[in-house]
């Protein structure tokens, strides 16, 4: 079976304290470290059990700049067979919808049966790139998987999550787009020799394709203060008396 | 050109869903700003009460019923809604940022080839060019977007982005309308809702909660939350990353995909506090995070807040508390 997977290089903001370039369409990079979107790894993950399972290939396909090709490696080196770097002009990665103009031109001609993709990038949080490839392709899709099982006969069983905990179950007939959410598996660790091997595997790069802007960035800034919580001050030791006292004088103890 | 807004009714097993109503207000604002007429747009079968409640919120309420509409799907949604923004061109469309915005908005989007804004918290044009803001990195910048200059806009905003709108005393008209002919789709069939199954804690039911998130590093540290919990009478719930590493069981979650709580207590404990989790927790009336990252969204909804080592605040509050009860 042929599998591409899309992934993405983001930053990791929850605990970076972020800057943001003078441009002010950007963050500032300087501070902060790089990898594997999360719910991709996920993806790329449920891409290698199928493929374990039924055989075939896996390829991956990110749209970014040359530091991206860090987690193409990171992935190759998982058990992805081959990759694929589509080199943006400018900050295209901003833009979801031409995202998936430039990945559709490149997967296209590939003839995927199944392309697997996170259902959300936690960067931009946009959550549109994998659906709107499939429109796109004109493949069926499916979003938020946390479950799916593929048949030998090409059809998909899989579940979706809605919110409050209810999932919606669905047979898909492949070739389909699935965008995963997490907790679907457990993605594992490259190996040693899984990086020894990553090296020699095969890495295209791609200039960028034509497609149609839909979204720009005008500015980035820091929220404005709103409501703020009251910031206990003091040692570990002084928070913890005031947190003590104020739960007691609420009952609360 | 039209200056109406939909809004998509949001619904499951019969109920509308409270991010409708959410929309509906923004929409409100949206079409009286604009000189327009806000829509409510209901697909599905069966749809009788369902239309009656939305009548005084809107001005027109569209509904469109089949058989093999009778779930949400977003191929048969997306065939409904596709004739009907031809046909009407209203300027926005408003969407949830949910499991069903995610599901249809891209592929609507790029059916008809206008453009979509994800997961707003705001949309507005300026002269002809609309402009959207929306939360990223986490929710730790805000960042401002202009779209493609287009007839009509696509927005999905998460829910709890705007209070509920208030019925008004005039009744919206009810407009029936067929559905085009809606092709079998064979290739993607809708088999069953799934409920989750109850769990051994059922942690709406407390009053106090102390609440784990990825800070909590390793999954031996649960132990500290635990002891924390046994020590103020509360029971240990977590964000997503925390079931999604297998450390707590899933009836543990709080947020947007699993449970909404309103306890008296919420303790936070690394918890960064995105816009999931915080849909899930933030009708608890005391609300206290401890997070070494003072920029955390958790600080913005949190009644008080700890910048701090939580390894080296929780142990203290436990020390102190005991201290209190021994007394």
């Amino acid at each position: 079976m042929r599998i591409v997977v899309c992934i993405k290089r983001v930053p990791e903001a929850t605990e970076a304290l972020l800057r943001i370039d003078p441009s002010g369409k950007k963050l500032s990079e300087d501070n902060l470290t790089f990898g594997m979107n999360e719910t991709d790894s996920y993806a790329l993950e449920e891409a290698l059990l199928v493929k374990e399972r039924v055989g075939g290939s896996v390829t991956l396909v990110t749209v970014g700049p040359e530091a991206a090709e860090e987690v193409l490696r990171m992935g190759l080196a998982k058990g992805a067979d081959e990759a694929l770097r589509i080199a943006p002009v400018g900050v295209e990665e901003a833009d979801p919808a031409l995202v998936a103009q430039l990945l559709a031109a490149e997967i296209r001609p590939m003839g995927p049966e199944l392309i697997l993709t996170g259902c959300m990038a936690s960067d931009d949080g946009s959550a549109q790139v994998g659906v709107y490839l499939a429109e796109l392709l004109g493949m069926p899709h499916l979003s938020l998987v946390v479950g799916m099982e593929v048949s030998s006969t090409g059809e998909v069983t899989a579940r979706r999550e809605l919110e409050g905990g209810v999932l919606e179950e669905y047979r898909v007939r492949l070739p389909a787009v699935f965008t995963i959410q997490s907790g679907i598996n457990t993605p594992r660790y490259a190996s040693i020799l899984g990086i020894r091997r990553a090296a020699s595997k095969p890495l295209r790069v791609a200039a960028p394709p034509t497609g149609e802007k839909m979204l720009e960035v005008r500015q980035l800034a820091f929220p404005p203060a709103g409501k703020k919580a009251e910031i206990l001050q003091g040692s570990p030791a002084e928070a913890a008396e005031q947190i003590a006292s104020l739960l007691r004088s609420r009952a609360l103890l | 050109m039209s200056r109406d807004v939909f809004v998509l009714v949001e619904h499951r097993q019969g109920v509308i869903r409270d991010i409708t109503f959410e929309l509906l207000a923004k929409g409100r604002q949206l079409a009286n700003g604009y000189g327009g007429s806000l829509w409510a747009i209901l697909i599905g079968a069966d749809l009788e009460a369902m239309a009656e409640s939305l009548r005084q919120v809107v001005d027109k309420a569209v509904v469109v019923e089949a058989p093999r509409l009778c779930h949400f799907h977003s191929d048969y949604y997306q065939q409904v809604l596709a004739t009907l923004l031809q046909e009407h061109r209203p300027l926005f469309t408003l969407m949830g940022h949910t499991s069903y915005g995610w599901e249809l908005a891209p592929c609507l989007g790029a059916a008809l080839g206008i453009p979509l804004a994800p997961g707003c918290i705001d949309i507005w044009l300026e002269g002809e060019l609309a402009v959207c803001k929306r939360m990223v990195y986490g929710g730790k910048i805000v960042g401002e977007y202009s779209l493609r200059p287009s007839w009509g806009y696509l927005v999905t905003f998460p829910a709890g982005t705007f209070p509920a709108a208030a019925p008004s005393a005039q009744a919206g008209l009810i407009i029936r309308q067929q559905p085009p002919q809606l092709e079998e789709i064979a290739e993607k069939v809708f088999v069953r809702l799934m409920e989750s199954p109850a769990g051994e804690v059922d942690i709406c039911q407390s009053q106090k909660i102390v609440a784990v998130g990825r800070g909590i590093r390793e999954r031996e540290h649960l132990r500290l939350a635990e002891e924390l919990a046994k020590t103020i009478g509360a029971v240990v719930a977590c964000s997503r990353p925390i079931v999604d590493a297998g450390w707590l069981p899933k009836d543990r979650q709080v947020g947007s995909s699993g449970k909404t709580v309103r306890p008296k207590l919420y303790l936070a404990l690394g918890i960064s506090g995105d816009f999931q989790h915080v849909m899930g927790m933030k009708g608890a009336e005391t609300i206290i995070a401890i997070n070494k990252d003072p920029n955390a969204p958790i600080f913005s909804v949190a009644h008080y807040g700890v910048v701090d080592d939580l390894f080296k605040v929780v142990p203290a509050l436990i020390t102190t508390v005991q201290g209190m009860q021994a007394k």
